[in-house]
């Protein structure tokens, strides 16, 4: 409770402090606006809906190229991770393209799908390939030899081999890796949409900083600390989850 | 001394250029559009033509700039913070609500307000990129400052240390470690940041050079701006590297 309490005297104080030097025209900066009109345009654009259309925009997109990341980072990985050979010869490969920044593709990426949703993905799909490729590498790497030895011997195809065995195994591993890339696939569809693409979360925020609705940009900037708030909430918790089912693996 | 032709490595490298030469060809036989893909020997023509003729080095040491002096603002600060933070439990009661709260923000979304603030200008993508970058060092510096080793505590008690002689003689070294490997994420934010800001706020610099390389049309260019960020982000990340063995030699003699 005390730390409670502690926590809250700095946000509180400043806001209490921000209203009312605004209030009583001591602070006539217009870009701070004030947190009554902030919480005011934040309930306008709530109650007309397009704060939601804008967040269900940017999540679909952050969720499509994550999609596309996960297919393509296991796939791969796994292939690495099961072969050392064929990861020796692909890592500098990996590991040069790997530090270009995503954002520095978007250009690319705009030239090949023009504005949208392909644009947009695509770029996050490649800044959320590289954790889960590398932690399924690894991951694929640990599998104890035995388990491979089992599926040898029970001469399992290929394509059971991966669902029945290899996979399970990893899992809770490359499940590591997906919440860091669910992470970042937020973060760089946001950043697309600011600097490029015309929709989303993005996309209203730097049109709202634009049109000088400067109470509409403060609002859109504490939703998208919320978001990912809860983002990072249902990752470290919910994640967890379905590893369980593999346990007595 | 390692084998300058090891077996792998020429297979790492004939990997590499197979690739290139693949889409060399493909190129060449207009299979792929040369308005995407345009010929990887066209892009090193262009690079090769831009280191000639000099026209590289100005946005290449603009973007190195910005990047550094952001990251080194963002290091600062959070070093600062994350001693504060890690040694003082007063602090941390006050300081982590709020900060718990601003961490999930993308950095990319302060831009609007930064904007706002300090105009289209160097000031504004230093402060997004210091903002965006402090994140990793501070939270490492944090975990560093609050994991100094018992003994080391009583170390500096029994000398008669003060808070300050133990936060710089004691804590900061112990910490080190965590705060490098925060310093190398923080690097590679920072890099990203700095082009994101270059092409929103069309400032002088190798983000801006793909951006316009696009509007252009010139794809080219815009591989030759592709392969020049690669090679920075490489670099720097080595020169990081290279810090952390020098500072933190005395780590493995000691072991």
């Amino acid at each position: 409770m005390r730390r409670l309490l502690l926590g809250a005297i700095i946000p509180v104080s400043s806001l209490v402090a921000w209203e009312t030097s605004s209030r009583t025209g001591l602070l006539t900066l217009e870009s701070l606006s004030r947190p009554s009109d902030i919480v005011v345009a934040g309930y306008v654009a709530l109650r007309d809906g397009s704060l939601l259309l804008a967040t269900l925009q940017t999540c679909e997109t952050a969720l499509f190229g994550l999609a596309i990341a996960t297919v393509i980072g296991i796939a791969v990985g796994t292939i690495l991770g099961l072969v050392p050979t064929a990861e020796r010869v692909a890592g500098p490969t990996v590991e040069a393209l790997r530090p270009i920044p995503a954002i520095a593709f978007m250009p690319l990426a705009l030239m090949m799908f023009g504005f949208g949703v392909g644009l947009e993905a695509s770029v996050v799909a490649y800044a959320c390939v590289w954790p889960i490729l590398i932690v399924t590498i690894a991951a694929v790497r640990a599998i104890e030899g035995r388990l491979i030895e089992v599926a040898a011997v029970l001469e399992l195809p290929l394509w059971k081999r991966m669902t029945k065995i290899v996979l399970p195994a990893a899992f809770e591993r490359i499940n590591i890796g997906l919440r860091v890339s669910a992470a970042i696939s937020l973060v760089v569809a946001v950043t697309v949409e600011i600097v490029l693409n015309p929709r989303g979360l993005g996309y209203n925020l730097i049109l709202a900083e634009q049109s000088l609705q400067i109470g509409l940009m403060w609002a859109l900037l504490v939703w998208l600390c919320l978001l990912g708030y809860v983002l990072n909430l249902v990752l470290s918790h919910v994640g967890r989850g379905p590893t369980a089912i593999w346990r007595p693996l | 001394m390692r084998r300058l032709f090891d077996p792998i490595k020429l297979a790492a490298l004939g990997f590499a250029l197979l690739l290139l030469a693949a889409w060399q060809l493909l190129a060449d036989a207009h299979l792929i559009s040369p308005i995407f893909f345009p010929s990887p020997l066209r892009a090193f023509a262009v690079l090769q033509q831009r280191v000639a003729d000099g026209s590289l080095w100005l946005p290449l040491a603009a973007t190195s700039l910005r990047m550094t002096v952001g990251w080194l603002l963002a290091s600062v600060i959070g070093i600062a913070l994350g001693a504060a933070i890690g040694s003082s439990r007063l602090a941390r009661n006050l300081l982590d609500p709020t900060l718990e709260f601003i961490r999930p923000l993308p950095a990319s979304a302060v831009i609007p307000v930064a904007i706002l603030f300090l105009g289209l200008s160097n000031k504004m993508s230093i402060a997004v990129i210091a903002f965006g970058a402090i994140w990793p060092v501070l939270l490492a510096s944090v975990h560093g400052f609050s994991s100094v080793p018992l003994e080391l505590t009583n170390v500096s008690q029994v000398l008669g240390f003060g808070r300050w002689d133990f936060l710089r003689k004691i804590a900061f070294p112990s910490a080190l470690p965590d705060i490098v490997a925060g310093l190398r994420v923080s690097l590679a934010i920072a890099l990203i940041l700095t082009v994101v800001t270059e092409m929103q706020s069309s400032l002088p610099g190798l983000g801006w050079d793909i951006f316009s390389a696009q509007r252009f049309y010139r794809s080219a260019d815009l591989y030759a701006g592709l392969i020049m960020l690669a090679l920075l982000g490489f670099a720097a990340n080595h020169l990081i590297l290279l810090l952390e063995w020098r500072v933190l030699r005395w780590r493995d003699l000691r072991t």
